[in-house]
């Protein structure tokens, strides 16, 4: 595909598919959280903040290694994983994608909630006056004046599901076409003393970084400018 | 609880550090000013009428129950009523005419007897050239037009209104003040209008809730509550009646129309008006004072003869006085601000009859002279 | 008061780290799997020579590259024989003074199957998943897929396998049933008693040698020569087979 030998190839092809399915699925689960947590008064709010947080400050091995046991036939990936015979969820590309999610959660979460609590309570107020209820105003109201911050989201949960190393790392078991995403890919040629083909996925990684927050960058600041 | 009141309103409880114990009743049809000095609790209530707030209490629209002591609630989308912030707080993401289309209901139901007509709204607010713009690109003055005008469309029972113009300049809200009169006259809703600006109570309202640290101290009929001595209105500086006089005659060498007025009439400097239109008058206490005789030529165009009703000390030199135009007392009330020495000289008390001098009256504009 | 107590200790401390290095302390770089018997190895080495050896922990692989950047190890005991071979090829060991310190034993492990007869677990394969290190990262990889090859079952396997990138990881992978099964070193199960385990029979796969080499930076270190010494002699190669390794 592309020119390129498979073993490049289907890494990319891997890795691109994960993120993007690992991107909406965050939107899905981190928007509602998101909404609960700029708007709740529980006492509790904070510390569930935190623990949304933590898979920013643990060592990837730490989340990992809990990821492991919760998703194999000792935890309750096992069990999900039984309804289609499986034993486990690790090792699968649904894996991943849980594991994706839970480690790339605080990058959503964060700019999301930021943005519903910048639209403030005015807009929903004045929603409600106008027949809309809570649904409606959250649908029409609320989440487009708080697009940008999910675009935000949007982007740095793909960023970093891209980038992310060690969770794959402990979950994936590095299968071919499966689980062996371009981070593992590299590890695995970095190994084997394949500069070459090290170097031009771990360039094209930086590449695509770099392209991305800059294009986070420029909409955030188009964004913020048209909504002054 | 007679028919007329179709508002009824009262709540008690306390906000934080606030304590509220407020209640009041209005008519059907016309704006009740709710008056007072800021942190008195106007928007407290409000905001309770419309549901943004809950605390204890009663509220009863046109025979709907909105909120009971019984811990009935209906919560605010649910009320068919229209609130109009201070600040504008249009949807930015929204071009003018989705926001003003952004409560009005699914079907159509302007076409019902007295439903609100989209085209009759944009055309009494003025703002038919502002239907494709985004609300960025608009003016204070032009910014409130449309949420007056995206209320309206939302086919309210009841208007709300939380000091619509304190945020203008006095250039824009003398723009659009005529506006908010022709809706008075235009539509058949009942409106709750805050504000602490006197004038504006003047202008728009018929009835006023007055209120002071989260009591109301008064209600009633405007000229009522100016003229009752015991009320912080009477006391102020700058204290005046209005009332509503009817053109009697123009007189265009010299510029003046009189009135006729409940007790008398008046004259003032105006241009010509038609025969019979209603025009509201203001007279400051300040530029009323008092003989008891008959005075003789003076400049003043306008002696009347009056009855004192009351009399209330204010400051450490000065009398409110209250006087009823008409030789039996029955007109309408005049404030009149004499001096203690002046009042003691001239023998007044309750019930003595003198003659009114009103130096200045001010007239609001017409309807020929509104925009 | 507190402030010059403060810096006393603080002074102390700079001075402690600037002091010369000791002669008589030796760091030693050990492959993970070699974890236990390095400590009590090292911990035997001290009360019999008074020398210590300051032990460092990680993956071969990681250490080698270290090395190659000045690290500051004198001793490198490897999981494997090519980096210890790289390294005095590359000139950061010195010659000849590279030994095979223990070979590994490999085993096929479970906690759910039953694999005391281990080829025919294989061959019958019952199992979803199959857990091996990666074979380009760990020696014990490597001699899993021959052990596979010489069966004959590797292709029929291929499917199932699971790579973990470090046989620990293989290790956690059987050890948390998200395999079934899997290819460990024997020094693994040290302490384990749950399960069932098959040791593959040496004739299937490669010798895993493990070599120890003297790194150039501890070419004059009379502790570093001592310990290498001591990882040849009697007491620590009753500790190496203890630990579940076969001795050269």
């Amino acid at each position: 595909m592309l020119g390129m030998p498979d073993d490049i190839w289907v890494p990319i092809k891997l890795t691109i598919e994960l993120a993007t399915i690992s991107t909406l699925s965050l939107l899905v689960v981190a928007t509602p959280l998101a909404w609960w947590l700029a708007r709740s008064k529980a006492w509790f709010k904070e510390a569930a903040a935190t623990v949304i947080s933590l898979p920013m400050v643990l060592p990837p091995t730490v989340l990992g290694f809990y990821l492991l046991i919760a998703l194999g036939p000792d935890g309750p990936g096992g069990a999900i994983a039984s309804l289609w015979g499986a034993r486990t969820l690790a090792f699968t590309f649904s894996g991943l994608v849980i594991g994706s999610i839970i480690s790339s959660m605080p990058f959503v979460v964060q700019p999301i909630r930021n943005a519903f609590a910048a639209v403030g309570d005015r807009p929903l107020e004045v929603a409600s006056t106008l027949r809309a209820s809570p649904t409606r105003a959250f649908w029409t109201v609320a989440l487009p004046l708080a697009s940008p911050g999910l675009l935000t989201g949007a982007v740095l949960g793909f960023a970093h599901t891209v980038g992310e190393f060690g969770v794959i790392l402990m979950i994936g078991g590095n299968i071919p076409g499966r689980t062996r995403v371009m981070s593992t890919a590299i590890f695995d040629f970095v190994e084997t003393m394949r500069w070459r083909e090290a170097n031009l996925l771990a360039g094209g990684m930086v590449a695509f970084a770099f392209a991305v927050i800059l294009a986070m960058i420029l909409l955030e600041k188009r964004f913020t400018r048209a909504g002054a | 609880m007679t028919a007329s009141h179709a508002i009824r309103a009262e709540f008690r409880g306390t906000i934080g550090k606030f304590a509220l114990d407020a209640g009041f009743t209005a008519p059907a049809k016309g704006v009740t000013a709710l008056f007072g000095p800021s942190g008195c609790g106007k928007t407290t209530v409000l905001r309770c009428i419309a549901g943004l707030l809950r605390i204890n209490g009663v509220c009863e629209i046109d025979g709907e129950v909105w909120q009971d002591e019984n811990g009935a609630f209906l919560p605010t989308y649910k009320r068919p009523l229209g609130y109009v912030f201070q600040e504008a707080s249009l949807f930015q993401h929204l071009s003018v005419r989705r926001n003003l289309l952004f409560g009005a209901p699914r079907h159509d139901r302007s076409g019902i007897k007295g439903g609100i007509v989209f085209d009759e709204v944009v055309e009494l607010l003025g703002i038919n050239r502002l239907l494709d713009r985004s609300p960025r690109n608009l003016s204070g003055g032009e910014r409130q037009r449309v949420a007056i005008g995206r209320a309206l469309l939302s086919q309210p029972k009841l208007l709300l209104m939380d000091e619509p113009l304190s945020a203008l300049d006095r250039a824009t809200k003398n723009e659009i003040l005529p506006f908010l009169e022709r809706l008075r006259d235009h539509l058949n809703l009942p409106v709750v209008y805050i504000t602490h600006d006197i004038a504006e109570v003047e202008r728009l309202a018929d009835q006023m809730v007055l209120m002071e640290k989260g009591h109301v101290i008064g209600a009633g009929p405007l000229e009522e509550l100016q003229s009752d001595p015991s009320l912080p209105l009477a006391a102020a500086r700058d204290a005046a009646v209005s009332f509503e006089g009817v053109v009697q005659a123009s007189d265009e060498a010299y510029s003046l129309v009189t009135l006729k007025i409940r007790g008398g009439s008046l004259t003032a400097p105006a241009p010509p008006a038609p025969v019979g239109e209603r025009r509201r008058i203001r007279v400051i206490a300040g530029d009323v004072s008092l003989t008891r005789e008959a005075p003789g030529p003076s400049s003043i165009l306008n002696v009347l003869p009056a009855r004192v009703v009351s009399m209330k000390p204010v400051d450490s030199n000065e009398i409110i006085v209250v006087v009823a135009l008409g030789a039996d007392g029955d007109g309408a009330r005049l404030l009149a601000r004499v001096t203690r020495k002046s009042s003691e000289a001239l023998g007044l008390s309750e019930g003595v009859g003198v003659y009114a001098q009103v130096k200045a009256v001010a007239l609001a504009p017409g309807r020929g002279e509104l925009g | 008061m507190k402030l010059t107590a403060l810096a006393t200790a603080f002074v102390a401390f700079l001075t402690s780290l600037a002091a010369p290095a000791d002669a008589d302390v030796t760091h030693v770089a050990v492959a993970a799997n070699f974890t236990e018997p390095a400590k009590e190895i090292a911990a035997l080495f001290k009360q019999k020579t008074g020398h210590e050896a300051v032990l460092i922990f990680g993956a071969s692989g990681a250490f080698y590259t270290q090395i190659t950047h000045s690290a500051p190890f004198e001793v490198f005991l490897s999981a494997d024989s090519e980096r210890p071979k790289m390294a005095v090829d590359n000139g950061f060991a010195v010659p000849d003074s590279r030994f095979t310190y223990a070979i590994g034993k490999l085993v096929l492990w479970s906690r759910v199957v039953d694999v005391t007869n281990g080829e025919a677990a294989l061959k019958a394969g019952n199992f979803q998943k199959l857990s091996i290190a990666n074979p380009v990262a760990a020696p014990y990889g490597t001699a899993a897929v021959e052990t596979m090859k010489a069966l004959g079952v590797y292709d029929a396997l291929q499917p199932k396998i699971v790579q973990g990138n470090s046989i620990a990881q293989a290790f956690q992978f059987v050890d948390t049933r998200n395999a079934e099964l899997g290819f460990v070193a024997l020094s693994q199960l040290h302490a384990v008693t749950e399960g069932t385990r098959w040791e593959v029979p040496a004739n299937l796969f490669s010798p895993i040698r493990q070599d120890a080499v003297l790194l150039r930076t501890g070419a004059n270190s009379e502790a570093s020569k001592a310990f290498l010494a001591f990882l040849k002699g009697p007491e620590a190669q009753a500790i190496i087979e203890q630990f579940g390794y076969a001795l050269p």
